[in-house]
């Protein structure tokens, strides 16, 4: 298992490479000259473009920039914003805690409804039951994130009952540290519904087709044959297996749950990676924007090694391979 | 075309639906101009966010009127966007009430808001019908270059195999390492804010296409190196057919039944992208609508939402479209897969 996940971590690498390189071009290959324009904003004082000159090498060629600009990653030194005044690395830090916060625990909420769920519409397959969840199933795939973030951000600024924006309440400062942690997540509740209410639908779809497939294989006909209870039949044999190719999904659907809590952190005003990404493109802070596209692809590549991992402990066929 | 959609509806009943109303929209949105009751940039300064107009049958003193009417807007409070019906001033809903280029109208001073107005006082139902026009078209159009570049690069690079196989996998790799929303902002930022409307748009669907080829390339990819070892193939090559044609005329057509269910379900994400960018403000910009730029001053604008529900309709016709597209999708997989004809 240690010789399959060294394997993974070490295939990621070029891959890392490559994700510098194309975050790199993508700024970099723009129409205009950036670093002129840099000179000419008078926001941006001589001292601050001079150290950027000489850590960057903006005066250099574009593929010499691109090599100075990985040595600075490699020290996580990841330049200095425009608009905020700041090292990128320390308001990259400050928002990612908040964005990984979201994800995870929309992740979570997603797999618990979801599997629950879709088990029992499987078992429940042709009930009324299963035609209602799979009709709501259906809606929340066709809802826009943006959309359902929106309406959710509607219903609480009418009833009051959650937060907007923001991760902290005004008594901050004075709680004790379980009270910050509840007050914390009472903020994460509304773009962390909203993710979920986005996820959950594909994923349940997903789960109940599974499981009904796994219903119908043969090693389910022994185990009843042989006598088994149901119960365990339903809760070891089946579900094992239904699970199972799940979690290979689970690595696809990172990126649309980053994605997607990006755009709901926008909506709902959670200070996260979403919000920074597009202040920076909006105030053209492109360095700020090429850290932020790469640490967005790190999330992805990272959340995809714990779903191989995840896979490894769940299944013993590869284990083995 | 009568034998798909005879198949199509006896296979999957919402999947016909879905296609009648998609059509519906796209003719709406190319009727824009004829349907809409005001043009998309006319601004009613004084009815800033009016409630929807209703539309009656039956006035304050119980007759009824064959002819639906609307009654005048009184505005009662300006500051809080109060407003109420005149029940004094009556207005029939007529066809051609402003001259012969729309439909449907009221004779001024007779205002008909059927979803409201916007902030600067647009007629949001307009907005919407000329909105449709960007939102319903981009997908198309997008969905068509990234297919092209996805059928292409896919096909040479799963016919060809070798090193261009592996450089051009490693690049797709790279492009779905990023998370899509993060890439398309990205790509926004390294263009230039000022440019026209029309760049823009053009813009939006060259960035959207540069991010969605690379998916539907990797399954082509793989769908056509089984497919190059068949027979025909094969056939082909000795009857010696160019390489070009062999790829386009004999392999691709071959991952057509895919193609056309990844295109179909694969349209939402082209529309959402342009919503998306358009609802921040990176996208179509004003005066003229998107569906997304309609939505954009809702965002975290706590005061309008509460005050103007009705500013979310754009957002109801995108999760319209989007099932439509979603449930057709399903129904043309259900067609094509040969193991169910």
């Amino acid at each position: 298992m240690r010789r399959y996940i060294v394997r993974r971590v070490l295939q990621f690498v070029p891959l890392l490479f490559g994700m510098t390189l194309l975050s790199f071009l993508i700024i970099h290959l723009a129409p205009g000259d950036y670093f002129t324009q840099l000179k000419m904003n008078p926001q941006i004082s001589p001292e601050t473009i001079a150290a950027m000159e000489r850590n960057f090498g903006l005066d250099k060629p574009v593929l010499v920039q691109y090599f100075y600009w990985v040595k600075n990653i490699l020290t996580f030194n990841l330049g200095e914003s425009f608009a905020y005044h700041v090292p990128n690395a320390f308001l990259i830090k400050e928002r990612l805690l908040n964005t990984v916060a979201l994800s995870v625990f929309s992740i979570m909420a997603t797999w618990m409804l979801a599997i629950p769920l879709g088990i029992y519409a499987a078992r429940k397959k042709g009930c009324w039951q299963e035609t209602v969840l799979s009709a709501a199933a259906y809606v929340g795939i066709s809802l826009p994130s943006f959309f359902i973030a929106m309406l959710l951000v509607f219903l609480a600024a009418r009833t009051m009952v959650l937060p907007i924006g923001g991760t902290t309440s005004i008594f901050w400062t004075g709680a004790s540290l379980w009270e910050k942690f509840v007050d914390y997540l009472r903020h994460l509740l509304l773009p962390g519904m909203a993710l979920t209410l986005a996820g959950i639908g594909s994923l349940y779809r997903l789960m109940k087709n599974n499981f009904l497939e796994a219903l119908g294989s043969p090693y389910i006909l022994t185990a009843r044959a042989k006598g088994l209870p149901p119960v365990l039949v339903l809760y070891k044999h089946a579900l094992r297996n239904a699970v199972n190719p799940m979690i290979t999904i689970f690595g696809y659907e990172l990126s649309g749950i980053l994605s997607g809590a990006a755009l709901v952190e926008i909506i709902t005003n959670w200070p996260g990676m979403g919000r920074l990404i597009l202040d920076a493109v909006l105030s053209q802070d492109l360095y700020l924007v090429m850290a932020s596209l790469l640490i967005g692809g790190f999330l992805l590549i990272l959340g995809n090694l714990i779903a191989d991992i995840l896979l490894v402990m769940a299944d013993p066929r590869i284990r083995l391979r | 075309m009568r034998r798909f959609w005879q198949r199509l509806w006896k296979k999957s009943k919402p999947a016909g639906v879905a296609l009648i109303v998609l059509f519906l929209l796209y003719a709406t949105a190319l009727l824009a101009n004829f349907l809409s009751p005001y043009p998309y940039e006319r601004q009613f300064r004084e009815y800033s966010l009016c409630p929807p107009t209703r539309i009656h049958f039956i006035d304050s003193q119980g007759r009824f009127h064959l002819r639906p009417f609307v009654y005048g807007i009184t505005v009662v409070n300006p500051a809080f966007k109060r407003y109420r019906e005149d029940h004094t001033r009556l207005y029939p809903i007529k066809f051609f009430a402003e001259g012969r280029r729309r439909i449907l109208g009221v004779e001024p001073p007779g205002k008909i808001f059927l979803l409201g107005t916007d902030l600067h006082g647009r007629d949001i139902f307009s907005r919407i019908l000329h909105g449709a026009r960007i939102s319903l078209s981009i997908g198309l159009i997008g969905v068509s270059i990234s297919f092209l570049l996805g059928l292409i690069i896919g096909g040479v690079s799963g016919y060809f195999g070798g090193r261009l196989d592996t450089v051009l996998m490693r690049l797709v790799e790279i492009i779905m390492t990023f998370p899509s929303f993060y890439l398309l902002l990205a790509l926004r930022a390294s263009f230039k804010p000022n440019i026209s409307s029309l760049q823009l748009y053009l813009l939006i669907v060259i960035i959207m296409s540069l991010i969605g080829w690379a998916s539907l390339a990797r399954i082509i990819r793989g769908m056509v190196l089984s497919l190059k070892e068949e027979e025909f193939v094969m056939a082909s090559r000795s009857l010696g057919l160019s390489t070009f044609r062999i790829i386009t005329r004999h392999i691709l057509p071959n991952t057509f039944s895919y193609t056309v269910t990844a295109l179909t379900l694969s349209i939402p994400g082209y529309i959402l992208g342009e919503s998306t960018l358009s609802l921040l403000g990176l996208g179509i910009q004003e005066p003229y609508p998107s569906w997304g730029n309609m939505l954009s001053i809702c965002v975290g604008n706590l005061r309008i939402l509460t005050l103007a529900p009705w500013m979310l309709t754009p957002g109801l016709c995108i999760f319209v479209t989007v099932m439509c597209f979603n449930f057709l999708g399903d129904g043309l997989r259900e067609v094509m897969d040969p193991r169910n004809w």
